[in-house]
């Protein structure tokens, strides 16, 4: 038998549901309701993204050559410190915990909104004025020091665009805070009467995780970026080593948020591909609860790994090895998950739609970014790559290869939910080929060029460095132009796109148990659990399974 | 043409295995070794490609596969199997990554104490009351010949090897990181430096300082390196056994030319080192006279421009460098001068 969908939902009696459907000037309103906000939130992210990618092949062209010969050198770093800023704060955090989590939590639990349906409009809303402000400093003499924004260097240059980075960080924090807030009281407080914590999708296992970070870690930030901010505005001098500051103090208050930041860029999309393989696999996901207390065992461990971005700076030898022992033991419960999604698809019947090859894609890549992870976690390999173009690579490996591969994951196999229509899959293929071949060929040849002797953050190098850099400058604008099928597709699509109905993929989890887009309460009456997220596969060969067993 | 799985599984293992293991070995992607430490943290970089090789095959070879195998049919109806899960497989891909990732952090711990990491010098533990010289005015004391950081004074960095701990070093070397430029001092035989000379097989202290702004000095030939950090002493001890010419390169972001921040680190035979000294010492009274003149006019008043005129030439600083500095220097001398 296979799974069908078993669900009573009142959406099958189609006639009887008024559905409200949203027009375009709802999407620039105050709207408190979630799925408003979601799209705001990932149109808004998109929009930046493309503004940091632009950004990044400017980059690239000035390091097809060895000399800095396309701009000059202190504004390349203000180019780098603002792809990194944009590309973190304004693409892939609003991506992943905004839109993704906020379209899909309550839909998920059979709620009808958030927890806090207007802090979640006030947390958008702090965007988009945010990001136009932080753009503008671009003309007002930009932030230099990178994202890190390492004092004494970030009190020296570019102080007005430093001013500025510092408070849109502020508030960017702010709203990812209120969003973190927001997202766990919504998991603990809103699900439906008869969902459990253990049936709960393990999207929201990733997100109850990612909100815990949130709120946890990303103060901290705030608290070291206020000090910077009087280092810079009032003269004192908590991290200036002028007056008797600690630099490396504040190295260690920004990575306590950014490492954990890097979980809180990736957790949503181990949550989206534990939800999108089971569905084409037609296999239930395998060790739902290992995957889901994985989720948590990387948050709290996510927390005491900072210092594995200092092994270079002024850290004493045990502190060197505490945190070479813990950044080594996160690879475990990553591998859980890998494994995990892994075995779900053997044996499974696999549609290799769009969809299934992103997440296949993020798997491959994701991958490589967790083996050179460890290998930066060996202290005294790390001694040589950190800050090279090895790190470069993998940090790359782990936000593109994870996250924007998750988020196109995520998004081919949403768009007839939230559109209603299908996404063309052949297009889709091509822009996961395009995508695939561009990103591996950018960043894989990064690896060697640090482990030969690049820094990273140079505008100018070694001219022994200038074939690889080509190669990869040329790779950079395949990855740049595997945009535009996408993008056009999507458009396209949204408006003219075959219908889908409500349940294309036959999914069993309550987002696909309502209409498609879904009406604006989302369920006309509130679901009942009747079978749990993952219940595919053949009835016989489980009863196989259990008498081998 | 019955093949058992089980066989052909151990086949692939054992392939598997060998492949691995040439590709650990022969990557050829590190540059040349050019100390002993050097050829073990290779040695060490070379075990986790070994075991990243296999992973990364075993973990592509599987999503290829069941692309592959396990592919719809067109036409085909039906669900897979409704496994959801296996405690016995699951133990075991959770205890093999946790055994592999235990026996990489030993491993390297053992490599960390050879290179020195842990000598007790190199905790940093004492750094903030030993060191003669103060924040900020790192520059003077450079400048005057003190030694900045005896070996009795913890600088943090990476330390004696073990069986050299206690004892001082060969060659010592004061650096100073500055935007954009490297200042070897070498205390023992009064030279100042803009690239850094030291004898083959000698042991080599390095003792760091910057003026203006975090840098890091990177030696990939050693597989070294280590932040410069304003006011906070930092040291490298390191024996370079193969003579040749390397790069030294800044490797923390100090601002807009922290790309040309590049010098070289030579290693010489025993008799050229001794021919370099030789000759750097003749030169050694001009050069005293145009340190003192800088001192007395003290640094935090001069541009750093035609304070470095005289090292600039030597270490192919271009001329738009060096205007760069001017511009840079007001902020960087403020730092000096607020200390005072
Ligand atoms: C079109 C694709 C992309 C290309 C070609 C690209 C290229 C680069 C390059 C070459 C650098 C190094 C700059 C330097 O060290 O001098 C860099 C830095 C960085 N990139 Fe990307 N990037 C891309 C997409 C992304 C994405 C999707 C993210 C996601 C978060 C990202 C995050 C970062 C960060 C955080 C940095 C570090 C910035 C810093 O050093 O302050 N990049 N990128
Ligand atoms: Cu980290
Ligand atoms: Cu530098």
């Amino acid at each position: 038998m296979t799974a069908e969908l078993t669900i009573p939902t009142q959406t099958s009696s189609k006639d009887d549901v008024v559905v409200h459907h949203r027009t375009w000037k709802d999407y620039f309103t105050f709207s408190s309701d979630h799925k408003v906000i979601g799209i705001q939130y990932f149109v808004t992210g998109f929009i930046f993204y493309i503004i940091g990618g632009l950004l990044a092949e400017a980059i690239r062209t000035e390091l097809a050559t060895p000399d800095a010969d396309l701009v000059d050198p202190s504004t390349y770093n203000s180019m780098f410190t603002m792809h990194g800023t944009i590309m973190i704060f304004l693409w892939i955090v609003p991506a992943g915990t905004g839109a993704f989590a906020n379209y899909l939590l309550p839909l998920m639990i059979g709620a009808r909104d958030m927890a806090f349906p207007k802090l979640n409009a006030v947390a958008f809303w702090i965007i988009p004025p945010t990001g136009l402000m932080l753009m503008a400093s671009f003309f007002l003499g930009p932030a230099q020091s990178g994202w890190t924004s390492y004092p004494p260097l970030s009190l020296l240059t570019g102080k007005v665009g430093e001013g500025i980075w510092i408070m849109s960080l502020l508030l960017l924090g702010t709203s990812s805070i209120l969003g973190g807030i927001n997202f766990f009281t919504t998991i603990l407080k809103m699900r439906i009467p008869s969902m459990s914590m253990m049936q709960m999708p393990l999207f929201c296992w990733a997100m109850l995780a990612t909100s815990l970070l949130m709120i946890i870690s990303t103060p901290v930030l705030a608290g070291a970026l206020i000090l910077l901010s009087f280092d810079l505005i009032a003269g004192t001098a908590f991290f200036n080593p002028a007056g008797g500051g600690e630099p490396v103090v504040y190295q260690h208050m920004f990575w306590f948020y950014s490492h954990p930041a890097v979980y809180i860029m990736v957790l949503p999309f181990f949550g989206v591909i534990s939800e999108v393989i089971p569905v084409h696999c037609r296999k239930p996901i395998f060790g739902y609860g290992a995957i889901a207390y994985s989720s948590m065992v990387i948050s709290f461990l996510g927390l005491i790994v900072w210092a594995h971005h200092m092994f270079t700076s002024g850290t004493p030898p045990w502190l060197r090895m505490f945190f070479m022992i813990t950044t080594m033991v996160i690879a475990v419960p990553t591998g859980i998950k890998i494994f995990g999604w892994l075995a779900t698809m053997w044996g499974g019947k696999i549609t290799l739609n769009s969809p299934m090859l992103f997440a296949m894609g993020f798997i491959s890549t994701f991958v490589i970014g967790g083996i050179t992870g460890v290998m930066l976690a060996a202290v005294p390999f790390d001694i040589h790559v950190h800050d090279t173009y090895f790190v470069v690579a993998h940090l790359h490996y782990v936000l593109f290869g994870g996250s924007v591969f998750g988020i196109y994951t995520g998004i081919y196999h949403w768009f007839p939910k939230v559109t209603g229509r299908h996404i063309n899959d052949t297009w889709g293929k091509i822009h996961f080929a395009l995508t695939y071949i561009g990103f591996n060929v950018t960043f894989l040849p990064m690896h060697v060029l640090g482990l030969q002797g690049m820094p990273r953050r140079i505008a100018m190098y070694a001219p022994e460095f200038q074939g690889l850099n080509q190669i990869i400058t040329y790779a950079s604008y395949v990855l740049a132009i595997s945009t535009v099928p996408f993008l056009v597709n999507a458009i396209y699509c949204a408006y003219k796109g075959e219908p889908a109905g409500n349940n294309p993929w036959n999914a069993l989890t309550l987002d696909w148990q309502t209409t498609s887009p879904p009406e604006i309460e989302n369920f006309e009456v509130l679901p009942v659990l009747t079978t749990g997220p993952y219940d595919y596969g053949e009835e016989e060969e489980e009863e196989k399974e259990l008498t081998a067993v | 043409m019955n093949i058992p799985s089980s066989i052909i599984t151990l086949l692939l293992g054992i392939g598997l295995t060998l492949v691995s293991l040439w590709y650990g070995q022969n990557h050829g992607l590190m540059p040349v070794a050019a100390s002993e430490e050097a050829g073990h943290i290779d040695g060490l970089f070379n075990a986790m490609m070994t075991i990243s090789v296999g992973l990364f095959i075993i973990v592509q070879g599987v999503i290829v596969y069941c692309a592959i195998k396990f592919r719809r049919k067109p036409g085909e109806l039906g669900d897979g199997a409704a496994i959801e899960g296996n405690v016995p497989l699951e133990i075991l891909w959770t205890a093999i990554p946790a055994a592999v990732v235990l026996w990489i952090s030993i491993y390297s711990f053992e490599i960390y104490n050879e290179m020195g990491g842990f000598d007790p010098s190199a905790d940093g533990m004492h750094a903030m009351h030993g060191m003669p010289a103060g924040k900020g005015s790192a520059m003077a004391a450079t400048m005057d010949g003190i030694p900045q950081g005896s070996p009795m004074i913890a600088a943090m960095g990476v330390g004696a090897s073990p069986a050299n701990q206690g004892k001082a070093a060969a060659v010592n070397v004061n650096v100073l990181g500055l935007q954009y430029a490297w200042i070897f001092t070498y205390p023992e035989i009064n030279i100042t430096s803009g690239e850094l000379h030291v004898p083959v097989g000698k042991e080599v202290q390095l003792n760091m300082n910057a003026q203006d702004v975090i840098h890091a000095v990177w030696i990939p030939q050693l597989r070294l390196k280590q932040d410069v950090i304003p006011g906070t002493p930092t040291q490298l001890r390191f024996t370079t056994n193969k003579v040749g010419t390397y790069p030294l390169r800044c490797a923390e972001l100090c601002g807009g030319y922290h790309g040309s921040m590049v010098t070289q680190m030579i290693v010489h035979t025993p008799e050229e080192y001794d021919t370099w000294i030789a000759s750097q010492q003749q030169s050694a009274q001009a050069q005293a006279e145009i340190v003192k003149q800088t001192i007395a006019m003290t640094p935090a008043n001069l541009s750093t421009g035609s304070y470095l005129a005289p090292y600039a030439k030597e270490m192919g600083v271009k001329p738009e460098m060096v205007k760069h500095l001017h511009q840079d220097h007001s902020m960087g001398g403020s730092i000096a001068s607020a200390s005072r």
